[in-house]
């Protein structure tokens, strides 16, 4: 036990965005308050860089400790010098399990600050245990590019290492009752690699991970036609189009469209896939209220994700839903 | 301008086979081809000695059939190519593969820059290059979607980010995974296949790189997979039946009735 944190706890990386910490970490510290549970252990949210509020913020989503790492202002996050800061912390505290969002920064951070503490790490997990017996975490995500989801361990090595997607596990109800244990850490002048020259902000593409209404296009649409009626249907329902990867690879539709394991992980009230087969890396990043299957292929992977399955043509059915029979 | 370039064979298609007992990749009998993303950092990679002078060397860990795939890496410009082959290599996960990668890199002498494909399509985990560069102690850049200016001093890089992108200069040496839309690459010329096919490629084994056996494939890896499924669908599937316009007019009905669509 050193000031407070004990070792073999449960952390989690905290992001700071542009716009203050990325919402994700708060859905992996209400899963973390879930392990730590069953592991009688307590969760320490870590921030390198940040302010007494957004501390609070993090222990009100279920961090009995936040672990504030004063590092000089940075222009722009740096993968190396988190990479010391955090193998300090960890190196001084022990935790046993290492929670990062799998946001384009942390998908960058955690392979590195893994190599740099010996450790395994598993990219974007759908699923987190703890294995009864054991005590170790049992870490689920889609694998070998089959329908297959695997389960992978990290038994020998401390911390166990593993990234989630953004939306892949729900955003806890902050209880502002609970108490804020702050634990600064100084550390010292950090060497940065990069100078900053410019950010250039997206352009006027919506954005699909904060859509309520998902038309999403794959390889089964039909051609051109057929996506223009799908992205009429977005607009009248109020929401936007997406896309599986088959037709991001083949250049017809923009990568930031991309739903997936390798894209987007989405959230919508309801989802609509069209002409899409459902391999499960696509199917891993849909988390909808409502999903909607269309698919001439009555064995389509996809109608077992759905709620509704329709088997029929996709253009027959944008023509009937847009009434232009 | 002395260039690394780290590349994967993948399976060509979806369908892969695992092995029931230590439950990887079966990689005997399957049609395997350049990982796609690794294709974009081989044309990069020949670009930048275009313009800059120097040599392209790739690397790559994997069975001895991968040869082939470093003939074609040839084909379309790189200098030379190094196989890092060895059944004590098999089982690796990304930590012991960039682990035998820093090995061999270091052996052939570190390069002013490293390219790697922003992720392999078999595992999707994007963690080698990152990992790479820690284990080299140099800095990296990830998701590059263009190199506006090099040379042996720095580079100015465009990275994707989550909010769109950022520029930024990076000292070199230094280790950059590239997005697919860096550039188009190239085709190889009929002279160039020739050139691949007559080229001696490099095999490196683990006694080669002075790896300890423990700390090598299976054996050097800290996570294992313990368990492999078919996912459990917990969705109620309700059919619709009719014509297309009769599935399309009662799905309307539903979602309308569970206020979804006004």
């Amino acid at each position: 036990m050193l000031n407070g944190i004990e070792s073999g706890g449960l952390w989690v990386y905290c992001e700071q965005g542009t716009d203050g910490i990325r919402p994700v970490a708060c859905e992996l510290l209400g899963q973390a308050a879930r392990l730590a549970e069953t592991m009688k252990k307590t969760v320490t949210a870590v921030l390198i860089g940040g302010t007494e509020n957004q501390a609070a913020a993090l222990a009100a989503c279920g961090a009995d400790h936040v672990l504030l790492a004063e590092i000089p202002a940075e222009e722009l996050p740096d993968e190396r010098v988190h990479t010391a800061v955090m193998k300090k912390l960890a190196e001084k505290y022990s935790p046993a399990i290492l929670l990062l969002g799998a946001t384009a920064f942390g998908r960058s951070l955690a392979p590195r600050l893994a190599a740099g503490l010996g450790t395994g790490l598993t990219a974007d997990c759908t699923g987190l245990e703890i294995d009864p017996e054991t005590g170790l975490l049992r870490q689920t995500r889609p694998a070998f590019g089959g329908n297959l989801m695997a389960t992978i361990i990290c038994p020998e090595r401390m911390p166990q290492m593993a990234t989630v997607r953004p939306k892949v596990f729900p955003m806890p109800v902050p209880d502002a009752g609970r108490p804020l244990r702050l634990v600064r850490e100084k550390i010292g002048a950090t060497k940065h690699c990069f100078e900053f020259m410019e950010k250039i902000p997206a352009g006027d593409e919506p954005d699909i991970g904060t859509a309520d209404v998902l038309i999403s296009v794959g390889q089964g649409i039909g051609g051109a036609e057929n996506i223009a009626m799908a992205e009429e249907l977005a607009r009248r329902l109020g929401g936007t189009i997406s896309s599986s990867r088959p037709l991001v690879d083949s250049g017809i539709m923009p990568y930031a469209r991309q739903v997936g394991q390798t894209g987007k992980t989405v959230a919508p009230k309801l989802y609509l896939a069209l002409g899409i087969s459902g391999a499960i890396q696509h199917m891993a990043g849909v988390a909808a209220g409502t999903i909607v299957a269309v698919n001439t292929d009555p064995d389509a992977p996809v109608f077992g994700y759905a709620d509704y399955a329709l088997q029929c043509d996709c253009g027959e059915f944008l023509r009937a839903m847009l009434n232009k029979n | 301008m002395k260039i690394y370039v780290c590349v994967k064979q993948v399976p060509a298609s979806n369908e892969t086979l695992l092995d029931p007992v230590t439950h990887t990749i079966i990689r005997e009998g399957t049609q395997s081809i350049l990982n796609p993303f690794d294709a974009y950092a081989v044309e990069e990679a020949v670009r930048i000695k275009k313009r800059c002078g120097g040599t392209v060397t790739a690397f790559s860990m994997g069975i001895p059939s991968a040869e082939g795939m470093l003939r074609r890496v040839i084909a379309v410009g790189a200098d030379e190519a190094v196989l890092l082959t060895d059944r004590a290599f098999a089982g690796s996960d990304t930590l012991a593969t960039a682990r035998t990668l820093a090995a061999a890199l270091k052996h052939q002498g570190l390069p002013d820059l490293i390219l790697c494909g922003r992720m392999a399509t078999d595992g999707d985990t994007a963690q080698v290059g990152p990992m790479l560069a820690e284990c080299l102690d140099i800095p990296h850049v990830s998701d590059v979607a263009e190199i506006e200016e090099i040379n042996e001093k720095g580079c100015v890089v465009r990275k994707m980010t989550d909010d769109g992108y950022m520029r930024l200069r990076v000292k070199l040496p230094a280790l950059l995974t590239v997005l697919k839309e860096i550039n188009i690459p190239r085709l190889p010329s009929v002279s160039g296949v020739i050139h691949g096919e007559k080229a001696e490629i490099v095999r490196m084994t683990r006694e080669d790189l002075g790896i300890d056996p423990e700390k090598s494939g299976l054996n050097g890896s800290a996570t294992r997979v313990v368990r492999t499924e078919r996912p459990i669908m917990t969705r109620k599937t309700t059919w619709i039946d009719g014509t297309a316009a009769e599935q399309a007019e009662r799905l309307k009905k539903k979602l309308q009735e569970g206020g979804l669509i006004c």
